[in-house]
């Protein structure tokens, strides 16, 4: 009946009124997974690890704990016992972590709650952002296989543990408990562990859970991390650098970046009596004197009330404050990864000759910070390149050519220290390395294609706000200065790698210089002896013959260029280089399995620690002593890591 | 070793001389260096006095202690050791067997002392101009590759060849024609036809166009080998018959003609030995479509290559004679080439029946 009535009359707008209603944004994602990463299977378990130990790995380092995460993922049967983990449907994801805990009550809400979270509001930098990734991790569980998400959590080895089974209220976007208690005898004593249980597919290779941790390890090697995969494989990833990353510092919002709705609603929620009051406390960078100016330049007062500018006059405060040129945010909010740090990372985890590592000096992108870290790790380690020549042991015969491999780059991308492994071609940092001309650095590249040979390209962005394409943080948009700083970190790269292959090539060239007379004398005198009907004193000529050509290829000063006397990298700052002799360069220091001391201490970098604080300390001085950190950057060469270093030395 | 033959050649002592310059330089602590003649077009001189191509005096220098060269010189050291060896046991052999002969893996390397037969051939050619001994001299033939009918009597080997009497498929020419080799015993004929295509020779030779004409055909099979412009040249000289060329009217054609006639660049230093300044170029000839009433239809349009190729023929030396100009530019305003096979149009004996009848009693040729 009802049908037939709206087939007949278009309904009315009191009818179509009654049907229109709040969407709840759990209602919305749980529609609209794929925005969140959960369109396949593969991918949601991928997913589900990443937002867990993003989180981890943030609580961590905001409570100055070098963290130790333990991943665990195992494949779970419907009421049978589990399949092999290649064909398994379902999985169940344990994370723990050794970091700060949660606070009984906030539990929760922090895992059954979209868009709830610490880290939104702030401008500072982490690898979460909006306060959804693991809430829609246990949303996408809740949906898949009806499992509640579990948590235990402990704040102090001296509290208690408290355990937790909680599920989403899509239709309000609330949390609904399930179970809690009190655990007694927890095994950590303190840190958090997250349960999960959801539909996946367990696949080795591009893009897996391996390559994620892989990757993660690469750029934090100050993480300690256990994976217990799927097929029953216990991998140990020790620490390689046991210095937490200096902890960002939290912003006010950069004049320049905010646009003119963000401005309203601050006028509206300032505490601040007078407009130019308000302008100098709810900005960064805007001094009481640039306020007066700004306010008057606007032609509104200074000591107007600032709920009392709207329309016509906000509009022309904010036209006023986006033609004011304002020195560029503070960029003590990032904690780039460093240069030694990335090597480090890079050593550890490839096998290559030559490491590279470049950290850009502080940029902006629409009133936000942020640094472009590029690393690179070249060849495939002097164990295999010997290896190679061994199987040319068969003199070749015509047409036949030495096989040569044509193996691409591999880019790897990070955004605020986390793996990006999907939509590769989209992200700035990929095209990029595409558009940087490698061929001027001795790598081949075809037109439009990343470089040839064996390589891997590692590219950060620090940010308090990166850019990403979609919400599923998979690509980082293209915005010019962030494009810029990428390209000119990796052509720092690029220049060093072709210094490194420029030299090796000469060694390389000498001593074939050397071994061509050397091979082709015996072949010369055999001939001559021939010619001349076998009467030939052989010894002699072949001699002679030598003599010369030690003579033309330099003698010992061959041997010299040949690098047989070790020096180092010259001019190549920030790299190491391995040969089949040893390993030279900014070679980083094993580190000691008691490096768990500086668990126990952290390192509170607050604003009242002296120019000491070693790397947000100089960077921000530097930056405070010129106008725009911008244009102080281009003056910069990129700063160095050796007094920095000797800095720190001094101090421990 | 040399005791069984006790005289050596003159061509062994020069490939001998190689080995000398190396035991000398080494002496001398000098780079050991072959000087070798630039086989290039900037080397090569036209004389219209003789009608030759002449090589040049440029020569370049190769030598052992230089990394771009070192191989090269081995290569030519070693070329030269296996040429002397054929020389030693009187033997010839082709471009390809020298090629096998030189080619091992070096000792303590995975290197081969030569990659591919392009490597070689080349070597060879340097040590003939270097030497300046031709390649027959060094024992090196060609294949066989072409053919010769006509009233001609030859001794080879001591056997008695009769060029009239060998049926439709007549002789074929050895690469090594020099007098030792092979004798011409008697020539009655009154020319010598050099045809470019096999086709061509084979129609003529079916339809016995030498008995009419009382003539020699003779083709190489495209661009002719070393042994019939040598054997043409030696009836040109020795029997003093006028030498005509039948070949396609296209840019390659002309280039042939041209080798007969003046000798080639690369081999300039030969033209001494094989060129035959007197040849006539008979057709086909750009003019002969319109004089003949050849349809537009059964020509070919000129592609890239050929035009450039027969710009570059507008600009040597040997080509800028008026009519050759005219011929020339004729067949690139037509845009056409015209192959010997289109006159079959017309009727398969229009060559023998027609064309040639004409072109002959006409005295229609280019010089």
């Amino acid at each position: 009946m009802a049908s037939k009535t709206a087939s007949i009359a278009p309904p009315s707008a009191v009818e179509m009124g009654a049907r229109q209603r709040e969407i709840s944004v759990s209602e919305f994602f749980t529609k609209n997974r794929h925005l969140l990463g959960f369109d396949n299977p593969r991918k949601a378990l991928l997913t589900c690890v990443k937002e867990a130990v993003d989180n981890a790995l943030d609580a961590c380092e905001e409570a100055g704990i070098l963290p130790d995460v333990i991943v665990k993922v195992e494949a779970v049967g419907n009421g049978d016992p589990p399949p092999p983990a290649s064909q398994a449907t379902r999985f169940r994801i344990t994370i723990t972590d050794n970091g700060p805990g949660i606070v009984r009550g906030q539990i929760p809400r922090i895992f059954a709650k979209l868009l709830y979270g610490s880290k939104f509001h702030r401008l500072r930098m982490s690898r979460g952002q909006q306060g959804i990734g693991i809430s829609a991790a246990g949303m996408y569980g809740q949906l898949t296989t009806g499992k509640p998400v579990q948590i235990i959590s402990r704040t102090s080895p001296r509290a208690p543990a408290h355990f937790f089974e909680v599920q989403i209220d899509t239709k309000k976007n609330e949390p609904h408990i399930l179970e809690k208690k009190q655990v007694d005898n927890w095994e950590y004593p303190r840190g958090t562990q997250v349960t999960l249980e959801v539909e996946g597919r367990y696949q080795k290779g591009r893009a897996s859970i391996d390559e994620y941790l892989e990757q993660t390890i690469i750029a934090n090697p100050h993480v300690r991390l256990t994976y217990a995969a799927p097929d029953g494989e216990t991998r140990e990833h020790p620490r390689t650098y046991a210095e937490l990353p200096p902890t960002p510092r939290e912003i006010k919002p950069h004049p320049n970046g905010i646009e003119l709705g963000m401005l309203l609603k601050m006028l509206q929620d300032t505490t601040s009596h007078s407009l130019a009051g308000f302008l100098a406390a709810d900005f960064s960078r805007v001094s009481p004197r640039l306020a007066d100016d700004i306010c008057k330049a606007a032609g509104l007062s200074p000591r107007a009330r600032p709920r009392d500018v709207h329309g016509q006059a906000a509009e022309k405060l904010y036209q006023t404050i986006q033609a004011t040129r304002i020195m560029a945010p503070p960029t003590n909010c990032l904690s780039p990864i460093g240069e030694r740090a990335i090597l480090s990372g890079l050593y550890q985890q490839i096998k290559g000759d030559f490491y590279t590592a470049v950290t850009r000096p502080p940029s902006v992108y629409r009133g936000n910070p942020f640094v472009i870290e590029a690393g690179l790790a070249y060849g495939r380690g002097p164990e295999q390149t010997p290896a190679a020549p061994e199987k040319a042991a068969l003199p070749l015969a015509e047409g036949e050519a030495p096989t040569s491999e044509h193996e691409l780059a591999r880019v790897i991308r990070y955004a605020n220290r986390v793996p990006l492994l999907y939509q590769q071609s989209a992200c700035a940092s990929y095209k990029a390395v595409v558009d940087t001309s490698w061929r001027n650095y001795g790598v081949p590249q075809s037109r439009g294609a990343v470089p040839a040979g064996p390589m891997v390209i590692f590219v950060h962005m620090a940010s308090v706000w990166v850019p990403f394409t979609s919400e599923s943080k998979e690509a980082i948009a293209d915005y010019d200065e962030i494009r810029k700083e990428i390209t000119l970190a990796l052509r720092e790269c690029g220049r060093r790698l072709g210094a490194f292959l420029r030299r090796r090539e000469r060694a390389h060239s000498e001593h074939r210089r050397r071994n061509i007379f050397e091979l082709y004398i015996e072949e010369v005198v055999a001939s001559c002896n021939r010619l001349k009907g076998g009467t030939l004193p052989i010894a002699r000529l072949k001699e002679q013959l030598q003599r010369m050509a030690l003579k033309r290829t330099g003698g010992e000063k061959t041997d010299e260029l040949v690098g047989r006397n070790g020096h180092g990298p010259e001019g190549l700052p920030h790299s190491i280089i391995v040969t089949a002799e040893g390993v030279e360069g900014d070679v980083p220091l094993a580190v000691s399995p008691n490096g768990a001391a500086a668990v126990e201490s952290p390192v509170p970098m607050t604003e009242a620690t002296p120019p000491s604080a070693p790397r947000a300390g100089t960077r921000r001085s530097k930056a405070a002593s010129s106008s725009r950190a911008t244009s102080a950057a281009k003056r910069r060469t990129p700063p160095r890591a050796k007094p920095r270093t000797r800095a720190k030395r001094r101090k421990g | 070793m040399a005791r069984k033959r006790p005289k050596t050649t003159a061509v062994e002592k020069k490939l001998v001389s190689v080995a000398d310059l190396v035991i000398t330089a080494a002496q001398r602590s000098k780079d050991p260096t072959l000087a070798i003649p630039v086989r290039s077009l900037a080397n090569v001189t036209f004389n219209p006095r003789n009608g030759l191509i002449e090589l040049g005096k440029r020569k370049q220098a190769r030598s052992f202690f230089n990394v771009g060269m070192a191989k090269k010189f081995m290569q030519t050291v070693l070329v030269a050791d296996a040429l002397c060896e054929l020389q030693r046991a009187n033997l010839t052999t082709s471009l390809r067997e020298i090629y096998y002969r030189t080619k091992h893996t070096i000792k303590n390397s995975h290197e081969n002392t030569l990659d591919t037969q392009d490597e070689s051939d080349p070597l060879i050619e340097d040590l003939e101009v270097t030497l300046a001994a031709l390649r027959e001299e060094l024992h090196v033939r060609a294949e066989n590759a072409g053919s010769i009918v006509g009233p001609l009597v030859l001794a080879d080997d001591g056997d008695r060849v009769d060029c009239s009497r060998l049926g439709k498929g007549g002789y074929s020419v050895p690469s090594i024609v020099e007098p030792e080799y092979l004798d011409i015993k008697k020539c009655t004929a009154d020319f010598v036809l050099l045809v470019e295509k096999g086709t061509q020779w084979n129609r003529l030779s079916e339809d016995k166009f030498w008995r009419r004409y009382n003539c020699i055909l003779l083709t190489g099979n495209g661009q002719p080998p070393r042994g019939v412009r040598r054997l043409a040249r030696r009836l040109h000289e020795e029997r003093k018959l006028p030498v005509y060329v039948l070949v396609d009217n296209d840019p390659w054609g002309y280039y042939i003609y041209s080798v007969i006639k003046q000798g080639s660049i690369n081999l300039a230093f030969e033209s001494q030995r094989m060129a035959i300044p007197k040849a006539k170029f008979i057709g086909l000839s750009s003019a002969d479509p319109e004089a003949y009433g050849l349809p537009r239809n059964v020509g070919i349009k000129l592609n890239d290559k050929d035009v450039s190729r027969a710009r570059e023929l507008l600009g040597y030396s040997w080509f800028q004679k008026k009519d050759w100009q005219e011929e020339i530019k004729r067949m690139l305003s037509s845009g056409l080439k015209f192959e010997l096979d289109a006159l079959a149009n017309k009727d398969f004996q229009y060559l023998t029946k027609k064309y040639l009848p004409r072109k002959l009693k006409e005295e229609d040729w280019l010089d």
